[in-house]
């Protein structure tokens, strides 16, 4: 760690940092600061670790500057030059003006996601604590931590932003409040609007078009509201004055639109459900638009479906429901048999695909679940949990942890990673783990093994005390998220791939590092009766 | 499994069986053994269908000689196909259990339009243009001239159809639409030819009522049907609606412009014949003298499902002398069509019996009544003769041929009413002239008596005993099944007042009171806070539906239920509608839950089931009866009463009974699931109303829930809700409202089952 590399941009002496008197070095990249007389740097932060710094208020006798990292630590740095206050402060003021230019540089980059990463953390009390078991005591490295599979299951996941859908409410909630004399008074905020561009894009297309050329913003919310567009009760003017008379109208065409591209399920598909008797002269009833209600319960439906398109929008590829097929190939397929013309026959392996669908659909239909014998279904019979961890360990391990939301589930990962392993097995491996290694850590592993066993016994017998059960808890999760990244970190078979194995051997290592810092002295601290387990950490460890 | 009714062997496709399931089969043996009509009611979701099916093709295959085929009539083209579906999986597992499968041919028919495979033609959306399209490319005229010039575009398949299809039979198995057309499409023939071809010989046809109610279609299609058939009439609790729509004629100034302009159409194209070709109207005219029908049966194409259907002594005669000459026919016509003209210039309602009118006709425009009868059948011998291509744009004068053909055969059980204003608009003249049937009975009579055994059957058929009236038929069997349950999985509930304790009800004094009116959002509020996923409401009427929705958004009470579900609303035009429905069930799969507000007697309450969280709760504001003042519903009332001594009242509360039944048991659609059904008018508890309701919603309508106010009802609803969140076993059913074989056939349960059945 030395700085000989770097250049200094600026160093101040005379400042004290816990009760040492040493140098202040800012630096291209980070803070240092050094004990006097020393050559080591004993405090070092990269810029980019830097939140923000605070400065002592002017007038304190301390003269003083606190820079506060991104995990909530913070170091301050007292100012102590004997020339006295004045000087002082102007040491400080110049590394602080130093700080002020370098800091955004590094923060741009990083903020972002640093940001995330502390927050995960915090709202996480379990990864919290891996993280501190694993990285602040240097077991690895944080860029290691964070690649590892179960935060990367927190990180992506939570990189998928689920979008809020609209309230269905969202225009009748604008509660309009007298003013005292005759106006009206409409709260409107970022949301409500956003939840109106996002339902009515007619309405976001006028607000483009006249805001701010043509109008003010509280102009055009104004004329919003006064229009019948709002008021549904209102019929629409036919005087070209009312600046949204077109976005009914352009309503009116979407959703025209649309349902002439929906290919309608043939259970809701009204007008072709009944064989019209061939005698009637039937015609559509006079459709008297003029009616206010009529209109309104158009704009009723409209709204509806236009707010549960806008929060489809954002999912639309998750759920392709059978309701909601759109299938736009409506041109190939006519009257559910493909296009022929007399003389070629359509190729006999062409899936038509509309029929099958309606088939289905049919099918579900009249389908009598309980007639049925239980279909033997390996498909659904398969156990999916999506809280592992509280099937493993019953809820009693979950006393000591908060959120709802804590499924880092180290022990069934570790199992079904195993397991995955000792399947595929037959195939040779370049040596590292032999199968049957493999096979008794999954003994010692899965619900019953000597591991489970243990902790159970011991958990149910509440003969730790509450303390020791979460320090073991967390050593546990620790020790498993380490082996299971050594699991992980081996070479696919056949592939003798140098870095992989130079990775297994830094998650070996980091398994013997942890055991020397974790394990050792937590083993000094417990009772005899639960070492067990950890003989059972120690024999995987040592197997691989 | 295989099971025995009564000495039958059964194939029932499935491994387990509904205790009343093995009831209905009971009943219906008993009706087929005494080659008699039956009356069964049983729920929705408790597998009617495939009962039925199962025991009739049992039934057919080891009676050959007693029943021949099995006519299976339902109500919308959903339905249809799955019946047809149910009966494929019929036959698998007739082929897994016995290794083939039985020599049965089962197939649906349908219209043109939805079994045309052309490639242009099927791109019709509507299904008048395509069988007028279908028209101008397969009649026997336009084939004709095909051979002379080959420029003149045909149909392919039903060329191919009519080559080769008629030599060979449909292969035994099932044929779903989608079937047909596939078939039809690997060997280049028209399927719906094709159906109409192999229906005669078919053991098993699916198809819609009109094909044996409606006449004019019944006539052409079904009748060379074996008599040694057992009809099913499914969902059939509006049967008698049918029957009377189906030989009811509405004529308004607008029919009678469009027939004026055809007529002059026809007018001229008879001009030019004559003078381009007069042999061929000489032809027809000589065709006719001899009293020679033409050869319809030969040339199937040329006939339009649409001539009336006449008593058979009217086709035995010849078409009377005054209207052979084509020109003469069409001046005779013209005279008809100006005396209806006549009759349409109006001030005040007119009522008269269909012998008045004839007399009138007589003595103003002098035409008798035998001319008039022929005129359907005149009219489409014409046509032919002309070469009409596509005669699709006539149908207004063809409404009007079979209003002189149906008035001047049928003196009794119609009437004839002319409005010459809407009731609602009395400034406007809309002038209507309504040829209206009275009695049901008259269009199924012909199907009673034709065929061996006539089932009619539905989830709602209550009270029973008013459909062997109406329609005019002696049941052999007449019976409601009940539907046993595990767990108390519907909630039928009897809202009478509101928070405020004021009454609420539709009835007519009180409907547009504003208490009421909010009273009735209050409760589908809280619903909608405490039901998950989907509610239905239905309304009484359409008009209703958008004065309260109108309040309610004075109200507020539209904002609130916005803020707990999405509201959607049926409309009038029926394809809006449908993509509303689209989107609450897009909204209720979502997860966001919808409310949609529908109108009992609309086509939602009739065809669209909303099982499972689609519909959990059901919402009946008031009571369905039909519009009362209606003119035409009075005359059919006062006919009731004089020859079927049934009161109006009775009749009224039946109708309203009916319809509310049928709304409510949307919601309910199989015994996994559940839905809560609230009767939000206070006049639903009084015996008279709750007695007409389906026996199984009767039973679980017991007397603390006849008379809640909306918190009562919704803190009933929360507690059930909770109790029907609890996981439902098979272990729950088995035994109870689920058999296997080994419990069917236990003495005690047989015992239970025979206990059951309640005959009326």
């Amino acid at each position: 760690m030395t700085t000989s590399s770097e250049d200094v941009l600026l160093s101040v002496s005379h400042v004290r940092f816990k009760k040492g008197d040493g140098t202040l070095y800012v630096m291209n990249q980070r803070l240092a600061w050094m004990l006097e007389n020393r050559d080591t740097v004993a405090v070092s932060h990269k810029y980019a670790d830097i939140k923000t710094q605070k400065i002592s208020p002017i007038g304190k006798p301390k003269v003083q500057l606190q820079v506060v990292l991104h995990d909530g630590t913070c170091s301050t740095f007292h100012f102590v030059n004997p020339a006295g206050a004045d000087a002082q402060a102007k040491d400080r003021d110049q590394v602080k003006l130093l700080l002020q230019d370098l800091l955004p540089k590094f923060k741009r980059q990083i903020d972002g996601e640093l940001e995330m990463k502390s927050k995960l953390l915090s709202l996480h009390p379990n990864l919290k604590h891996l993280y501190e078991d694993l990285v602040i005591s240097k077991v690895i490295n944080s860029e290691e931590y964070w690649n590892t599979p179960t935060l990367k299951l927190y990180t992506e996941s939570n990189n998928i932003k689920q979008e809020a859908g609209v309230s269905g409410a969202f225009l009748a909630d604008i509660q309009p409040q007298t003013d005292g004399c005759n106006g009206l008074k409409y709260n409107l905020t970022q949301d409500i609007i956003d939840a109106i561009f996002k339902t009515y894009p007619a309405v976001r297309k006028k607000h483009s078009d006249y805001v701010p050329n043509k109008m003010t913003e509280a102009e055009f919310w104004t004329k919003f509201f006064q229009s019948h567009y709002f008021h549904r009760d209102r019929i629409a003017s036919s005087s070209s004055k009312d600046l949204f008379g077109e976005c009914a109208k352009m309503d009116d065409h979407a959703i025209a639109s649309a349902m002439r591209h929906t290919t309608l399920d043939l259970t809701v598909d009204l007008p072709s459900f009944s064989e019209g008797a061939p005698l009637a002269d039937e015609e559509p009833p006079e459709r008297g638009d003029s009616s206010i209600h009529r209109n309104m319960i158009k704009r009723f439906n409209q709204h509806s479906i236009m707010v549960l398109k806008a929060s489809h929008k954002t999912n639309s590829s998750s759920n392709s429901n059978s309701s909601n097929k759109t299938t736009n190939n409506n041109k190939v397929i006519e009257n559910g048999v493909k296009e022929t013309n007399g003389v070629e026959k359509r190729p006999s392996e062409e899936p038509v695909e509309g029929p099958p669908d309606k088939k289905r659909r049919i099918l579900e239909k009249l389908h009598y679940e309980d007639l049925e014998a239980p279909t033997e279904d390996p498909e659904t019979q398969e156990l999916k949990l999506s809280k592992v961890e509280r099937y493993l360990l019953g809820p009693s391990s979950q006393v000591n942890q908060t959120g709802p939301n804590t499924n880092s589930p180290p022990l069934s990962a570790l199992a079904s990673i195993c397991q995955a392993w000792s399947s595929g097995q037959q195939c040779s491996r370049p040596a590292r783990v032999s199968a049957s290694a493999c096979v008794a850590a999954l003994g010692e592993l899965s619900p019953g093994g000597g591991l489970m066993r243990h902790h159970h016994a011991a958990s149910m017998s509440q003969l730790i005390p509450a303390d020791v059960k979460s320090e073991l808890h967390r050593i546990y999760l620790s020790g498993g998220e380490l082996i299971r990244e050594l699991w992980r970190s081996f070479p696919a078979p056949g592939a003798t791939d140098a870095a992989a194995i130079a990775r297994a051997h830094g998650f070996y290592d980091a398994l013997l590092r942890f055991r020397n810092l974790k394990l050792r002295p937590f083993e000094v601290n417990i009772e005899t009766n639960i070492l067990s387990i950890y003989t059972g950490c120690y024999k995987i460890t040592n197997k691989a | 499994m295989k099971l025995t009714v009564d000495g039958l062997l059964v194939y029932f496709p499935y491994d387990y069986i509904y205790p009343e399931q093995y009831a209905y089969m009971l009943e219906l043996k008993r009706a087929l053994d005494a080659k008699g009509h039956g009356l069964l009611e049983m729920p929705s979701g408790t597998g009617k269908t495939i009962s039925l099916l199962s025991l009739i093709v049992a039934y057919m295959i080891q009676n050959p000689h007693n029943v021949r085929k099995l006519i299976y009539c339902s109500r919308t083209v959903p339905e249809i196909e799955k019946v047809l579906e149910e009966l494929k999986n019929l036959f698998k597992y007739y082929e897994k259990s016995q290794g083939e499968m039985p020599n049965l041919t089962g197939l649906v028919l349908s219209s043109r339009k939805n079994l045309c495979i052309h490639p242009e033609v099927s791109r019709e959306r509507e299904g008048k243009l395509v069988d007028g399209k279908c028209h101008s490319l397969t009649a026997s005229y336009i084939r004709e001239k095909h051979e002379r010039d080959s420029s003149v575009p045909i149909c392919q398949f039903y060329e191919g159809f009519s080559r080769e299809g008629k030599e060979s039979m449909l292969p035994f198995g099932v044929y779903t639409m989608d079937d047909l057309k596939q078939y039809g499409a690997d060997r280049n023939w028209c399927p719906y030819f094709l159906a109409r071809f192999a229906i005669i010989h078919a053991e098993i046809i699916v198809y819609s009522y009109h094909y044996l109610l409606d006449p004019k279609i019944a006539e052409v299609v079904s009748k060379e049907l074996n008599k040694e058939a057992v009809v099913v009439f499914d969902e059939a609790h509006n049967i008698d609606n049918v029957c009377i729509d189906s030989l009811s004629v509405k004529v308004t100034r607008r029919t009678i412009d469009k027939s004026t302009q055809a007529l002059q159409h026809l007018e001229k194209s008879v001009a030019q014949i004559r003078e381009a070709d007069a042999a061929r109207l000489t032809e027809e005219y000589e065709r006719l003298v001899a009293g020679l029908r033409d050869a319809a049966a030969a040339r199937d194409a040329d006939a339009l499902l649409a001539n009336p259907v006449l008593p058979d002594q009217v086709l035995d005669e010849v078409v009377p002398g005054n209207i052979r000459n084509a020109e003469h026919f069409l001046c005779f016509l013209k005279r008809f069509i100006e005396y209806l003209k006549t009759r349409l210039r109006i001030q005040h309602v007119v009522q008269e019996s269909p012998a008045g009118f004839l007399k009138d006709v007589s003595s103003r425009v002098c035409i008798e009544r035998k001319p008039l009868r022929f005129c359907a059948t005149r009219l489409s011998s014409l046509l032919r003769t002309l070469e009409i291509p596509d005669p699709s744009n006539l149908s207004s004068l063809t409404l009007v041929t079979h209003l002189a053909t149906l008035v001047a055969t049928y003196t009794k059980g119609f009437t004839i009413i002319i409005e010459p204003f809407d009731d609602k608009t009395p400034t406007v003249s809309n002038p209507i002239l309504h040829f209206s049937c009275m009695d049901s009975s008259i269009a199924m009579r012909p199907v009673f008596a034709r065929f061996q055994s006539v089932i009619i059957t539905s989830g709602t058929l209550s009270p029973l005993d008013m459909y062997p009236k109406i329609l005019d038929f002696n049941p052999v069997v007449m019976s409601s099944f009940t539907m046993t349950l595990a767990r108390p999985c519907i909630l039928p509930m009897i809202v009478s007042k509101g928070s405020d304790q004021v009454a609420i009800s539709s009835k007519y004094e009180s409907r547009e009171d504003v208490a009421v009116i909010r009273n009735y959002g209050q409760l589908l509020v809280e619903i909608a806070a405490s039901v998950p996923d989907g509610v239905v409401c239905f309304f009484t009427s359409y008009m209703y539906l958008e004065s309260v929705v109108g309040a309610w958004y004075d109200q507020g009470v539209v904002a609130s239920l916005q803020r707990h579900k999405l509201l959607f609303i049926e409309t009038q035009d029926s394809a809006e509608t449908s993509f509303a429905l689209l989107n609450y069930i897009k909204a209720c799969e979502s997860g966001r839950g919808g409310v949609l507000l529908s109108v009992a007697r609309g086509k939602v309450s009739e065809g669209v089931d909303f099982e499972h969280h689609l519909g959990r709760a059901v919402l009946m504001f008031g009571i369905p009866y039909v519009f009362t003042q209606s003119r035409i519903l009075k005359a059919r009332l006062t006919y009731l009463r004089d020859n079927y001594q049934i009161r109006e009242n009775d009749f009224l509360t039946f109708d309203a009974m009916r319809h509310a039944a049928q709304c409510v048991g949307r919601a309910l659609r199989g015994k996994t699931d559940y839905g809560i059904m609230i009767f939000a008018d206070k006049r639903f508890s009084r015996a008279d109303k709750r007695s007409k309701l389906p026996r199984w919603i009767q039973e679980h309508l017991k007397d603390s829930l006849c008379n809640l106010s909306t918190e009562e009802a919704v803190q009933i609803c929360k507690r059930w809700l909770r109790q029907m969140a609890q996981p439902f076993t098979r272990e729950d059913q088995l035994g109870v409202s689920l058999l296997t074989l080994q419990q069917l056939q236990s003495t005690e349960q047989q015992d239970k089952i025979h206990q059951q059945v309640i005959q009326k």
